[in-house]
């Protein structure tokens, strides 16, 4: 178990790495200088005080050194929590910026993956081998798992937002407050957040409602259900295998999904302006502030490691066949 | 008489039809008996013993009657069929190989399968263990997971768990086919076993293995296209059998020691009819090398000595 656990560590630890080098070199091959392009927007007209404000930032944004020294200095900055200073925000830490963003995508993200996902299996388990069901609710999961996110959050945002004006459509919480630990403040922070979940979640629990339905289905053919109802099992019992065993695919259904999820994420929230990361990225790319953009896909690398790595050790720990195979079983 | 079906007819139901699989059945089982009942694939075989406990959702009933120790078996009202599932008619599934829940430990998924067939596991446990240990387990294999276990283990285990309440009828359908020669005799010789010792009344071997059903049943009953063509006792049907088809089918088997300087064996010319639209008549008339006018007809099976029923014309 625990050499298992190992070698998966060193696998992320690997992917980590190159992750982290791609990230580093997508903005320093990018056709496009960032500090001439900040500097542009400023529109310095002298060509000499253009010549010294370039050599200036270059030397703050450590962009002087030759590429190899980069590249250490900017792992040694990533140990030390230094992910460099935004230029659309400058002199902001990017850290810091990214900081107050994540709250915001990790509160729209987990209730709405493990809702969806939760919800969606019950109900797919339920409606499978169900004549009305699956041909009522099935066909408009179907709708679901295709709706692009964001076409889905325009719909929910116009619908509920501007015709029937039941939820706000942008940001995180009413403009008019300021964040405190008030009543007023987080039942803004709720009617706020309800949309962009809203649409995260119908989307994603189609998709899981369907894969279950057909787990389902195929498990209750097999040789286990058939030879438990020879011997008069109640369809309880047998109804209780078959979801348990087509939980797993799922699970693994939801690893390799996450991805996908999070890009929803970031484009749901662009649709409500919802100060996510998402928002962020889209700004930072407005504003070709790189290192920003650079830290932020280095947070979303990092967190889909790290979700991914959670699945893999408790896709163990209910799963027996891996188990055993891991610990050598005992035959 | 332990069970009596009566001119049973199970088809299956297909988009261009219904196929006739099994149609118009006619046995007696007796206490204690052990019947193989043999045949080529599509013969009706396993469709027999589905019929007796668990009619899958293609197969309808669609006549006759059969009846366990006195009592009326309702094979076609599947919910009617469940109190005699496992506590008086039981199965050895072909797939005994994968029929154990992956996810569950073996000894957990027989607790929950007795409990939900209103057993208390605790009264029983030390009966399991006694047969777990008598087919050669150890009964830690109860704390194991199915993918622990061998195949030979594995089938071990099912034919356990099967015969667990002491059926009054036991289906084997096909267990030994995916075992190799040591394996399916010590798997054989378990079930006598178990019948010697009374854990089931009787029991019916589905295989197509006719030497292995030769040395373990008491009867042997052959099936054709759907019907039976001759039933008796193992030593006649192997020795003396009288329908044409079941002396060709002999025919065809290897005997020890024979060499190919006695000539080739000889199949069975021709293929087993279609029986989306069975032929009237004997239905091995078209292979039959002894077919005249009469076997338009479809032959009775008749006692043509005591214990020995054959369905032919020429043996009548």
């Amino acid at each position: 178990m625990w050499r298992y656990i190992g070698r998966k560590l060193f696998v992320y630890l690997l992917t980590f790495i190159v992750a982290v080098t791609i990230n580093w070199m997508i903005p320093r091959f990018m056709p496009g200088d960032p500090v001439r392009s900040m500097l542009s927007r400023a529109s310095v007209g002298d060509p000499e005080a253009l010549e010294r404000m370039t050599n200036y930032y270059n030397e703050v944004f450590g962009l002087d050194q030759p590429l190899h020294q980069q590249y250490l200095s900017f792992w040694s900055g990533l140990f030390k929590g230094d992910l460099g200073i935004s230029t659309m925000l400058y002199p902001q830490p990017v850290l810091d910026i990214i900081l107050r963003a994540v709250p915001y995508t990790l509160g729209l993200l987990i209730p709405a993956i493990l809702l969806s996902w939760i919800i969606g299996n019950r109900f797919g388990a339920f409606a499978a081998r169900s004549k009305v069901l699956d041909n009522t609710v099935l066909p408009v999961g179907y709708i679901l798992t295709a709706t692009p996110y964001m076409w889905l959050a325009l719909l929910l945002a116009w619908s509920l937002g501007i015709v029937a004006g039941v939820f706000p459509v942008a940001g995180g919480y009413s403009y008019s407050l300021r964040p405190d630990f008030s009543w007023m403040f987080i039942s803004s922070l709720l009617t706020h957040w309800f949309l962009p979940f809203l649409s995260l979640f119908i989307v994603a629990l189609g998709g899981w409602a369907i894969g279950m339905r057909n787990m389902i289905i195929y498990e209750l053919e097999a040789d286990y259900a058939n030879y438990l109802q020879a011997l008069g099992a109640p369809r309880r019992l047998v109804r209780r295998y078959a979801f348990r065993n087509a939980m797993l695919p799922q699970i693994t259904g939801l690893a390799v999904q996450l991805g996908t999820i999070i890009a929803g994420a970031l484009l749901t929230e662009i649709v409500f302006n919802y100060p996510g990361l998402g928002t962020l990225i889209l700004n930072s790319l407005n504003s070709r502030d790189f290192f920003l953009l650079q830290g932020i896909f280095l947070f979303v690398v990092v967190g889909v490691l790290i979700a991914n790595f959670i699945i893999d050790i408790v896709y163990v720990l209910i799963d027996p066949r891996t188990r055993v195979q891991m610990t050598g079983g005992s035959s | 008489m332990t069970l009596r079906v009566n001119d049973l007819k199970v088809y299956y139901q297909t988009l261009r039809g219904d196929v006739h699989a099994l149609d118009g059945v006619t046995f007696d089982l007796a206490d204690g008996e052990i019947m193989g009942l043999a045949g080529e694939s599509g013969c009706g075989k396993t469709t027999l013993g589905k019929s007796l406990i668990r009619l899958d959702s293609r197969m309808r009933h669609v006549g006759g009657t059969v009846e366990l120790d006195g009592k009326d078996v309702p094979v076609g009202d599947d919910e009617a069929m469940v109190p005699f599932r496992y506590h008086e008619i039981s199965l050895i599934p072909q797939y005994a190989m994968s029929a154990l829940n992956p996810t569950r430990k073996i000894g957990r998924m027989v607790n929950e399968l007795l409990r939900a067939r209103g057993v208390r596991p605790a009264d029983i446990a030390d009966e399991l263990k006694r047969r777990l240990e008598l087919v050669g387990l150890d009964p830690d294999v109860l704390d194991r997971f199915p993918i622990e276990l061998s195949g030979g283990m594995k089938q071990r285990v099912v034919m356990v768990i099967s015969t667990l309440l002491n059926p009054s009828l036991l289906i084997a359908d096909e267990v030994t086919s995916a075992l190799d020669v040591s394996t399916q005799r010590a798997v054989a010789e378990s079930l006598v076993e178990f019948r010697d010792r009374e854990y089931v009344k009787s029991m019916i071997f589905v295989t197509h293995d006719i030497s292995l059903v030769y040395q373990m049943a008491d009867t042997i009953m052959v099936m054709y296209a759907g019907h039976i063509v001759e039933k008796a006792s193992a030593k006649t049907v192997i020795n003396e059998p009288r329908h044409p088809y079941t002396q060709m089918l002999i025919g065809a088997l290897p005997e020890v020691g024979s060499t190919t300087v006695q000539g080739r064996l000889e199949g069975i010319p021709g293929t087993p009819p279609g029986l989306l639209d069975p032929p009237t008549g004997c239905r091995f008339k078209d292979r039959c090398p002894l077919a005249f006018d009469k076997c338009s007809e479809r032959p009775p099976l008749v006692e043509i000595e005591p214990g020995h029923w054959a369905a032919c014309w020429k043996t009548g």
